[in-house]
């Protein structure tokens, strides 16, 4: 039965850190007031730029080396991600267009771009992996991991990304709750007309942050492939559901970046509970109540917008302005 | 007194739409300048403009005898130009000391630290006699609370010009004494302050100079002590206008509705109002006083059947008919309302949410009243025609077609739209909520006319003010209305603004009607 509560964590950690970029991608879009449903698509996008650039370089390369492989899927990673954001950016705050259509169709878009431009590396084949570059995102980063007992194993078994994203949460929170730069950023999606009269440049802050934003979410995607699905692009449609659900946990974390760290762990607790729940309590489940028991993270984030639109704690509602566009000279 | 800021030739047009026409203003150092005129006639456009909102199509500023370019308000400030805007530019959720620090940069104001900024903040507030709560949200704040905030703000920032744009609209006439005298505190500290209004009494209180704009021109300006009402009225209107209230004497008055012990809780249950009892009388005028948020809308809401009341509440209304039975109006849906024959008018506060919708013409909107009126499947849109062309001619409403979405229109015209509606229904009861909020004087004063015309044609009218001076004028009666209960029910003509203000706010127990 331990064993069985193990592995439930060892699999809802490393799920969870792949929301947790997503999520923290967008809770930082949607503080200046950008509702970016193109997360899915980002996340796509992110996460097939990480995948080919590492691939292309471990095949075209004859001695491919671990840290230049890691480093160049990043920086593909987030320039293809951030260039979704941008797209999102210069149609919502330049054009001034609805921002939830433009968020699906970025979201369509990504999965589409990335199917697409996967097929030529797929060549016909169901699945293809980078074993380089997976290797070097799992490389357990702590040595003492495997010698401490089921601590190392739950808390320090995973490799760089898991404790990147926990270092960057921590960090986010702080900038937005203790900086001028995150008080700024918070009036500009609270009420970016009393923004832009205290001097405040509210569509720098809206780019930056929804271009910011989009990597970090890209991120995610990226994780996913060369982490934890082990280094291999297939055609599964897995990355827009781990989209939906890392726009659920922003809800679930009313919009603070700490929240996200033990949120998004929960999340894969829950989205994990129909596997190793039965067995831990010696159930047998039937088949199609495991698609019930995968609703649960959905279902959490409808009770937490039930419990907190009760409550009616001001603090705890979404930033004022999420959604709406805004020109200086509107009346 | 040398000239501070100078406007020269300053043009700004929206679309087809001209705000400001050539406007040259000079202001002088150290003096209280009030800016005058009707809506729509270009006021806060032009300060706006000062203040780096707006950017003029053509024209000049000049500050301390340069010229300069505001295209922004970070310029605005570091020309020591600070506005106080109409609607309040206050983030909710942040609480006072995170709205004066919004938006610093490190290079004027050092590095980010919050307790500096509040012990700063207090400074000011000692020094200029202001009464703030740094620590306080926002959204816990009074109207009152948040505009002292606006102006600490705007000191903070090292303003030596204060552009306060309405600043009186929504305060009871003592916390307008009180901001009186933070201005004059700060006109003794060398600071000019230009307060854009178009209530005259408070122009000939405060302002050393008035400066007065129609239709987007400068028509002058004139020292204070050389000016009158009417003599600003005219200079306003470019007429004479008659700035009397017609009131007669109620005739052959009958209770209409009767309210009895009305509660209302809100979802928190919070008392909004608590047991409430007046009575509404048919052929007079009764005035509801107090301060914004005191259970007005939640009165009239009830009585015109959308409000859910609690158990032991009562309105009964009276047809005054021989042998017809009052009827109980809790419970009652508008419809139910309307089918038992009772002509309730109601102009809400809300005109473009509640009152009208928005997207459709003023003949669209006339439907409203008559969609299912006749047996024909299909609507009939000829009669809504005629009634909005009536109303168009009768109440003068500006618009290039009946089809016109009425949320294009001015101000004034969506409440005469509204109005007129109202008042084609030929009511029993006509409820008013604010009126002529942001209305200018001269629909105003056709405002004023209707309700009195309705009145004389024995219509129990009821008029939620804001503006002490015209319900005294206006109304017969006053139920001053404070935290949800009835704090008083005075005779409009032998009382005084003071009093009511004084009613506002404070409740001093149980008022009975006589």
């Amino acid at each position: 039965m331990i064993e069985s509560l193990i592995a439930w964590i060892l699999r809802a950690i490393p799920f969870g850190t792949i929301i947790m970029y997503g999520a923290m991608g967008e809770i930082l879009t949607e503080k200046s007031g950008n509702l970016n449903l193109g997360v899915p698509g980002i996340m796509y996008l992110g996460g097939f730029a990480g995948f080919a650039s590492s691939y292309y370089y471990e095949k075209l390369v004859p001695d491919p080396n671990g840290a230049v492989c890691v480093t160049l899927a990043i920086v593909c990673c987030l320039a293809a991600s951030m260039l979704g954001g941008l797209i999102y950016s210069f149609l919502t705050i330049t054009l001034r267009a609805n921002q939830n259509v433009t968020g699906l169709a970025l979201t369509i878009f990504g999965k589409g771009f990335a199917n697409f431009f996967g097929a030529y590396i797929l060549n016909g084949q169901s699945y293809t992996a980078a074993p380089l570059a997976n290797s070097m995102f799992a490389h357990k980063i702590f040595p003492f991991a495997d010698k401490a007992g089921v601590l190392g194993k739950t808390v320090f078994g995973y490799g760089f990304m898991v404790y990147a994203a926990i270092i960057m949460a921590i960090v986010m929170g702080i900038i937005l709750s203790k900086t001028r730069v995150g008080l700024n950023l918070r009036a500009v999606g609270e009420n970016p007309a009393t923004a832009d009269a205290d001097a405040v440049s509210v569509n720098k802050y809206k780019y930056l942050a929804t271009c910011i934003g989009a990597g970090i979410s890209g991120l995610g995607g990226m994780y996913y492939v060369l982490d934890y699905n082990q280094g291999i692009w297939a055609t599964t449609g897995q990355i827009e559901a781990l989209g939906w659900l890392a726009v659920a946990l922003v809800i679930f974390t009313t919009w603070k970046p700490v929240n996200a760290i033990w949120g998004a762990y929960l999340f894969g607790m829950f989205y994990w509970l129909y596997q190793f729940l039965p067995d831990i309590m010696g159930w047998k489940v039937a088949s199609y109540v495991t698609d019930l028991i995968q609703m649960v993270p959905y279902v959490v984030t409808i009770i937490v917008l039930i419990v907190v639109s009760l409550r009616k704690k001001k603090e705890n509602q979404p930033p004022e302005s999420l959604g709406l566009s805004y020109f200086r000279e509107d009346r | 007194m040398g000239n501070a800021i100078e406007i020269k030739n300053v043009t700004k047009t929206f679309g087809k739409t001209i705000a400001n026409k050539n406007v040259t203003l000079n202001i002088h150092e150290g003096e209280i300048l009030s800016l005058l005129g009707e809506n729509g006639s270009g006021k806060t456009t032009l300060m706006n403009m000062l203040s780096g909102i707006y950017f003029p199509d053509s024209g000049a500023i000049f500050v301390g005898g340069k010229q300069v370019e505001i295209r922004s308000p970070k310029d605005a400030y570091e020309l020591g130009i600070g506005m106080v805007h109409q609607h309040f530019k206050l983030v909710d959720v942040f609480n006072a000391v995170e709205n004066i620090a919004l938006g610093f940069d490190t290079k004027r104001f050092g590095s980010f630290n919050l307790k500096r900024v509040k012990a700063r903040a207090e400074e000011i507030c000692k020094k200029y006699g202001f009464d703030l709560n740094m620590d306080q949200k926002v959204y816990e704040m009074s109207v009152s609370q948040k505009q002292t905030l606006e102006i600490v703000k705007v000191l903070y920032r090292g303003a030596d010009f204060l552009i306060l744009d309405e600043p009186t609209a929504v305060l009871t006439p003592q916390e307008t004494e009180k901001l009186f005298a933070v201005i004059r505190n700060m006109k003794s500290d060398g600071k000019s302050v230009i307060i854009i209004t178009h209530k005259l009494k408070e122009v000939l209180e405060i302002s050393d100079r008035v400066a007065i704009l129609r239709k987007g021109e400068f028509v002058g300006d004139i020292a204070t002590k050389d000016a009158t009402e009417s003599s600003l009225t005219e200079m306003m209107m470019g007429e004479k206008v008659e700035l009397n209230i017609e009131r007669s004497l109620p005739v052959n008055t009958m209770t209409r509705i009767e309210i009895n012990n009305l509660s209302v809780t809100d979802r928190e249950g919070v008392k909004i109002l608590d047991n409430i009892s007046f009575k509404i009388k048919s052929g007079e005028i009764l005035g509801i006083a107090g301060i914004s948020g005191n259970g007005q809308k939640e009165l009239l809401e009830s009585i015109a059947g959308l409000q859910k009341t609690k158990p032991g509440s009562s309105i009964k209304f009276f047809a005054g008919n021989e042998g017809e039975q009052e009827m109980q109006l809790i419970g009652m849906t508008p419809r139910m309302i309307r089918d038992a024959g009772i002509h309730l008018a109601f102009v809400p506060e809300d005109r473009l949410g509640m009152g009208l919708v928005g997207s459709m013409g003023m003949d669209g909107n006339m439907m409203l009243k008559t969609y299912d009126s006749g047996r024909s499947f299909v609507t009939d849109r000829k009669l809504p025609r005629i009634q909005a062309e009536r109303i168009r001619k009768r109440l003068g409403v500006v618009t290039p077609s009946l089809s016109t979405p009425v949320s294009r229109l001015s101000g004034g015209n969506v409440q005469k739209v509204l109005v007129g509606r109202e008042l084609a229904s030929n009511p029993t009861v006509l409820m008013t909520a604010y009126a002529v909020r942001g209305l200018d004087i001269n629909t105003s004063y056709t405002i004023y006319k209707l309700l009195n015309e309705e009145k004389q044609k024995g219509v129990a009218v009821v008029y939620v003010g804001e503006e002490l001076d015209v319900l005294l004028e206006l109304c017969d009666r006053i139920v001053v209305l404070c935290g949800g209960k009835v704090s008083g029910i005075l005779d409009a003509r032998n009382t005084t603004k003071e009093e009511v203000g004084l009613l506002m706010t404070s409740y001093r127990g149980e008022v009975q009607e006589q």
